[in-house]
């Protein structure tokens, strides 16, 4: 075990300063930036579109009578501007409640009282309206309220100015801008795994070709060559990951709030970037083993293109089901997709940002570790019987589907 | 052919670097090495011969564990486990292998960071060998900016740069010229002065009989001939080559049978008989000796014979094989 370990460390020590040292880091170091930039571009669409789609539920908090007419005020108006323009108004109290009530109504979960929460509440009286939101959404719904307040207080004198007032969040968007936060993150996730499982792959198939591999299994055993060659670039990758949050937060700090908002994860920001970080390893380790195990089949570049080509598109599809188990709470895809190792990771770290429990994460990080080690042991297994292999070639699909389910008797 | 039964004397468990016991290993229907018996002195330069495809490369690549054989034993350095003495072998494989972007003095460190030195200590020791070598100029040059014979000779001092105790080098001599190969075959016996086992592979045969005490000749994966390189000569009868001034007479009958004169020369094996009857009967016979030579066979000749004969064997066995 000293051994694997130490020849283990002498290779991932020299692959980790060989591709960070080199000048295309420079190049995986910037990579990641366009993808997300393109991101945060779909993502401010999507949620425009969301928001246009799905309107906004606005809380009246008036005396029955003004409520009543913000209420046939808002139906007259929505008859005569298009539904999608305005915004839902329900009656919730006909009596006035002081700014922690209605804080309190804003940040409430969604969930409790049906299918959503409120984004802003219209409070006072239609002499003296309140409007409470957030300021995206009170500059949003400004001009519409305004409209909606004037039209119920038609012919009864001067049109009343609004107040508005100010809050951080409303649940309503809250559980929106999670969505987004939990995509976002899956997105940066298989981004990330992808990118690394591809470069250990090509770095793999360049010791082959240069040889240097049979150099290598002379001095140490095939395993410690597998988890030197897995682990050297997890080391890469936290490299990445800590130049990207902190150019990120750079960014974020020296602009303020000129950037659009990203929603604070349901578990708060240490621990969602904590189980980010493990759950990145757990994919990468996943899908690094498995292409190690295949690229130690593979003797071409052509031969890895061909052998990886399924299990990239099985990982596409992984990804699929895991981010439409976002928005599936409670349903079977949800659990499938937080279950079967290959989604798991991408399915819990949504998890983390739309629900704030913390024990799943343990018992899905245990079982992702479990899945994780059989995973390498199959990637070695596979790596081991095949990265050497000489003499006479075999008919060449009866070759691959024997060194794909056979395994190492000498193992 | 004629050949003698000689065997070297099995030595001792100790006094051997290298033991292997029918070593086999198949590629799917082929079999590559079939029952390889391999005894390598410590101390001694072992040589393994054989034509392009014999199984010399996946001989020594099981002798290091870098793949298992499928049966068979192999002790090596005392340990049934070649990984566990991996510190004290080095290693130089047929296809030569450097990471292009290294610098040389790195390349030579990392390969002996692989055998267990420090990189501190190898770096020191990389320098020091190339400016034995000739090489001090290069050190700090990108592998990708060194000639080929200079790369081969980076390879090589990375391959003893942790002070093994046994080298083994396959194909060592290839893709070199005739300046280089010299430097290689100087330094072999600079590293065997030193005490330290060598055992290589090639398909040159002048090497192996300026370097080798022993050798094993591999053919079709077998072993036909293990020993002694002057065993391996002995195993032929010598060769007269000569001239007479008469091409016919009574002598004729000394010479072995259907053996026919090209001009007035003739070659023919030494009789067992032995060269004094074929003199008296040449002489007394009046044959008119203008010429006589007796030529004791290189091992280049025994390797032709050995292997050649095995490899016939081999088609005959195939050819009865294929036919039932």
């Amino acid at each position: 075990m000293r051994q694997l370990l130490r020849s283990a460390w002498v290779i991932a020590r020299r692959d980790f300063t060989a591709v960070v040292l080199s000048k295309s880091f420079i190049f995986f170091l910037l990579g990641p930036f366009f993808p997300v930039l393109i991101g945060l571009m779909a993502g401010g669409v999507g949620s425009q579109v969301a928001k246009d789609i799905n309107r906004p539920v606005v809380a009246i908090m008036m005396a029955q009578a003004d409520s009543k007419a913000l209420l046939k005020a808002g139906d007259t108006l929505r008859t005569q501007l298009g539904g999608n323009d305005m915004p839902r108004l329900e009656v919730v109290s006909d009596t006035a409640l002081n700014n922690q009530d209605i804080d309190r109504l804003l940040v409430r979960a969604a969930s409790k009282n049906g299918e959503h929460g409120y984004a802003a509440v219209l409070s006072g009286s239609l002499e003296r309206p309140r409007f409470t939101a957030t300021r995206t959404d009170i500059d949003r719904w400004r001009g519409t309220i305004g409209l909606i307040v004037q039209h119920a207080h038609e012919g009864a004198g001067t049109p009343p100015v609004i107040e508005t007032r100010t809050v951080e969040i409303s649940e309503g968007s809250r559980a929106t801008n999670r969505l987004l936060t939990a995509q976002l993150g899956q997105m940066l996730l298989f981004l990330l795994t992808m990118l690394l499982a591809g470069m250990v792959l090509s770095n793999l198939v360049e010791e082959k070709t240069n040889k240097v591999i049979e150099i290598l299994a002379a001095s140490a055993p095939i395993d410690a060559i597998f988890l030197g060659k897995l682990f050297a670039m997890l080391g890469m990758a936290f490299i990445g990951i800590s130049v990207w949050f902190s150019a990120g937060a750079l960014v974020i700090g020296l602009s303020g709030s000129s950037l659009p908002a990203i929603a604070a994860p349901a578990v708060g920001w240490p621990a969602f970037l904590m189980l980010g970080i493990a759950y990145f390893a757990m994919a990468y380790l996943l899908l690094g083993s498995l292409f190690l195990g295949i690229g130690g089949m593979a003797s071409t570049v052509r031969e890895v293109q061909t052998l990886s080509m399924p299990v990239t598109m099985a990982q596409l599809l992984f990804f699929f089901i895991a981010s439409l188990s976002v928005s599936k709470t409670g349903e079977p895809i949800e659990l499938f997709a937080q279950l079967f190792p290959f989604s798991s990771p991408f399915a819990m770290l949504a998890r983390a940002a739309t629900q704030a429990a913390l024990w799943p994460h343990v018992f899905a990080l245990l079982w992702q570790t479990l899945w994780t080690g059989l995973i390498i042991h199959i990637g070695a297994s596979l790596f081991r019987r095949n990265v050497l292999k000489s003499g006479r070639a075999r008919p060449r699909g009866r070759s691959v589907l024997v060194r794909l389910f056979t395994f190492s008797r000498t193992s | 052919m004629w050949f003698k039964t000689s065997k070297p004397p099995a030595p001792d468990h100790c006094e051997l670097a290298i033991d292997a016991r029918g070593l086999i290993k198949n590629f799917g229907d082929f079999r590559a090495v079939d029952g390889v018996d391999l005894q390598v002195r410590t101390g001694s330069i072992f040589g393994i011969l054989g034509p392009n495809g014999a199984g010399k490369t996946t001989t020594l690549r099981m002798l290091l564990g870098i793949i298992e054989p499928d049966s068979g034993s192999r002790r090596l350095l005392d340990s049934l486990n070649p990984l566990d003495v991996a510190q004290m072998v080095g290693y130089l494989p047929e296809e030569r292998g450097l990471y292009p972007s290294m610098k040389a003095v790195e390349a030579i460190a990392f390969m002996g960071a692989l055998r267990g030195l420090s990189l501190g200590e190898g770096r020191k020791r990389a320098r020091a060998l190339m400016e034995e070598h000739d090489l001090g100029f290069a050190a700090d040059r990108q592998i990708r900016q060194l000639s080929k014979g200079m790369a081969q000779t980076v390879q090589l001092l990375g391959t003893f740069v942790h002070r093994p105790r046994l080298i083994v080098l396959d194909e060592p001599f290839s893709g070199l010229d005739a300046l280089n190969q010299q430097k290689l075959e100087r330094l072999i016996r600079a590293q065997a002065d030193a005490g330290v086992t060598i055992i290589f592979s090639t398909h040159v045969i002048a090497h192996a009989e300026r370097l080798c005490e022993e050798i094993a000749i591999i053919a079709g994966g077998k072993v036909p001939f293990h020993g002694a390189v002057e065993a391996a000569r002995d195993r032929l009868r010598p060769q007269v080559r000569l001239e007479t001034r008469t091409l016919d007479g009574p002598w004729r009958a000394a010479l072995p049978p259907g053996t026919q004169p090209q001009g007035h020369w003739w070659h023919f094996t030494l009789p067992e008989t032995g060269v004094e009857p074929l003199l008296r009967a040449l002489i007394e016979g009046d044959a008119g000796i203008q010429s006589l030579s007796i030529e004791r066979p290189g091992l280049h000749d025994a390797f032709v014979a050995i292997a050649g004969e095995a490899a016939a064997a081999e088609m005959a066995r195939e050819q009865r094989e294929h036919s039932a």
